[in-house]
């Protein structure tokens, strides 16, 4: 798995903010210098609090939203490069990048049938040659997310939460995509249903050799289904690691604040461990806290720590972190 | 916990919405007791009927939604039986409930201060209101609230997700209830707050003697804080009994089920989930048999006929599931 997918660097997005007259406009640093690889056919998992900017990550690396500078490789060819001006058409490149998001009936037209909400994207990048081609194919694509033909005809009103998100995947699938941003794609669904939906993807993932960036608040979810997990706060990225390795040996203080606060159904274990509690709530993005964006919370915060931005160094085979205190090892 | 004296006790409670599409049995004859002292939890999907008991039992239910069979008894009455008058003076002194979202249940537009000190002239606790106010203070502070006496008098808007939470939690216990009933207290909070919210019940829960019913569908929450644990499925409970039972000798397929589907931080490898196949039932066309009878892997003829009886797996321990019939004379009808 050496082979890299997306390459992202230094990647940034602001949302301007409407600030009082005669006042600098201010701007929300919702992803603030983030840079990864995700390797072909893996699953990157991205765990983070509300407004750590995993959304925003996400919907940056698709171009979604524009982003405010920085640089996207997609398998070697620069799909955004805010130095050299360059911004390339992303229509080819939406055949080879999908998403998935969180509420599913709020991403699918209730106007459309299910068919025509899967056919659409057939039609957009002329996939299909006959019409007839292209009901098989949508055929073929509930079939293989788990809804019957009949289906196609329904409205997304018709079905449950967890049929719905059945659609919105193969919507995604229908383009026969590479790389798919799954963007909190369970959270909305009732804990039954949810390891059906991530049992699918697993299975679609091997199929068609899918690579996901898979986005979630829930860390048990992700080091389920991910190879390696990258951990944001306040729109940095301050540890990425091998999933089995991050959970086990987190490094990072905040990544082992957010491990010891995840409660585990294990009466007697969850009772035994000693938790590590934060003071107070994230600081706002759009007033972020000098040097590292932990430091207000974090309780081994040096002087170092609040005038000095840390960066993200390997301290392990695989294993980054961004923190001052790792460096004196 | 005293096994004598209950606190609490639901028997045979039915809740029913009467909609245009017909009668919907939210709640289908439930039964339990809760101690004085005691977290019961409450664990089940959306639409599994759990919150509706809870707002039975304060008296909360909303047309069309109807209590049409049982009683609650709390220390005795029958809560059922009570006048609107009762009722008010019953709620927020001796019951009290803390929501999902604090913002639906805070007032915009009055003060922190000002809410805190009505729950307790409401109810006519013989304070001044500069006592009052003392006490309201004296709350914030107990449950984590730093500059109490500041914030005290600023709005819900200027306090966070995880403060507004607190101060919810102030209001419910500034009368000292007996009994807290919190609809999923956490769920709209981020971990690391969950984690400090949780930690607070416990303490409070400890320093006050507050039972408490814990109503959630995060089984990992229940773990850390209940003493017993109710699961419920489509308006029915289907297994009840001691934490630890529950989660290392769960009985229902129901229960096995939802152990077995939820994605644990502590498991060694990546094991393949194994989830609960289909989807819940439609409540306005309940089976004839057990509820859980369509999506149960085991199901044999009798479930999808008749409804299972509880039976006692274990001290305190109860399950309904033909299963555990299975194997006895007259009932070797499986398939």
């Amino acid at each position: 798995m050496s082979d890299v997918l997306l390459k992202i660097e230094n990647l940034r997005k602001y949302f301007p903010v409407k600030g009082k007259l005669f006042q600098k406009r201010k701007y929300v640093q919702a992803v603030e210098s983030v840079s990864f690889q995700i390797y072909r056919g893996e699953t990157l998992g991205l765990v983070g609090e509300s407004g750590c900017g995993k959304t925003t990550l996400g919907r940056t690396i698709i171009r979604l939203y524009e982003p405010t500078s920085g640089r996207i490789l997609y398998d070697g060819q620069p799909i955004y490069d805010s130095e050299k001006k360059l911004a390339v058409d992303m229509l080819p490149y939406r055949r080879k990048m999908q998403i998935i998001f969180q509420d599913p009936s709020a991403s699918l037209d209730p106007r459309m049938t299910v068919g025509e909400i899967v056919g659409e994207a057939l039609d957009i990048h002329k996939l299909c040659a006959s019409k007839q081609e292209r009901q098989e194919r949508i055929n073929s694509l509930l079939d293989e997310v788990g809804l019957n033909t009949e289906h196609a005809n329904r409205f997304p009103h018709e079905f449950s939460g967890g049929q719905q998100q059945r659609v919105g995947i193969a919507r995604a699938l229908a383009v026969e995509p590479e790389f798919i941003v799954c963007d909190e794609p369970i959270s909305a669904l009732d804990v039954s249903i949810q390891s059906q939906v991530v049992n699918m993807l697993e299975d679609l993932q091997r199929e068609k050799g899918l690579t996901y960036l898979f986005i979630a608040h829930d860390i048990s979810v992700v080091r389920h289904i991910s190879n390696r997990i990258g951990v944001m706060y306040l729109g940095q990225l301050v540890e990425l690691a091998e999933s089995y390795e991050l959970c086990s040996h987190p490094i990072h203080p905040y990544t082992k604040t957010l491990l010891s606060a995840v409660p585990l159904p294990d009466p007697e274990k969850s009772r035994a461990r000693q938790r590590i509690l934060l003071e107070g709530d994230i600081p706002s993005p759009l007033d972020p806290p000098s040097g590292c964006r932990f430091h207000t919370r974090c309780p081994y915060a040096t002087e170092r720590c609040r005038s000095e931005q840390p960066v993200l160094k390997e301290y392990g085979p695989g294993h980054f972190a961004a923190c001052h205190l790792l460096e004196r090892g | 916990m005293d096994e004598q004296k209950k606190l609490l006790e639901i028997k045979d409670l039915k809740v029913s919405f009467f909609t245009p599409a017909g009668e919907v049995k939210a709640v289908d004859g439930i039964s339990y007791s809760l101690g004085y002292n005691e977290v019961m939890g409450i664990v089940g999907e959306s639409g599994s009927g759990k919150s509706v008991e809870a707002y039975s039992i304060i008296g909360l239910l909303q047309s069309p939604g109807k209590v049409t069979g049982g009683s609650i008894l709390f220390e005795g009455e029958n809560v059922l039986d009570f006048s609107e008058e009762q009722m008010r003076q019953f709620r927020g002194d001796r019951v009290s409930m803390i929501f999902q979202n604090p913002m639906t249940c805070l007032n915009p537009v009055y003060t922190i201060g000002n809410q805190l000190v009505e729950a307790l002239m409401c109810h006519d606790k013989g304070y001044t209101k500069e006592q009052a106010r003392a006490r309201a203070i004296e709350m914030l502070e107990l449950v984590g609230i730093n500059n109490a006496e500041k914030r005290i008098d600023q709005y819900p808007h200027e306090f966070s997700g995880g403060m507004r939470q607190r101060a919810m939690i102030a209001m419910a216990l500034i009368c000292e209830p007996k009994l807290l009933i919190a609809d999923e207290p956490t769920t709209a909070l981020d971990v690391t707050i969950q984690a400090q919210i949780l930690e607070l019940m416990k303490e409070l829960q400890k320093k006050e003697n507050t039972s408490i019913i814990f109503i959630t569908h995060n089984l990992g929450v229940v773990a850390e804080i209940c003493d017993r644990v109710s699961v419920m499925y489509a308006g029915r409970i289907v297994e009840q009994g001691p934490v630890n039972d529950i989660f290392y000798k769960p009985q229902h397929p129901y229960t096995k089920g939802l152990l077995a589907s939820t994605p644990r931080l502590d498991e060694e490898g990546r094991e393949r989930l194994v989830p609960i196949e289909g989807t819940p039932i439609d409540l306005l066309n309940p089976p004839q048999g057990c509820n859980f009878g369509p999506r149960c892997k085991d199901c044999m003829k009798i479930c999808l006929r008749q409804k299972p009886p509880f039976v006692q797996v274990g001290e305190g321990h109860i399950s309904a599931c033909w299963l555990h019939f299975k194997g006895q004379a007259g009932k070797e009808d499986a398939t």
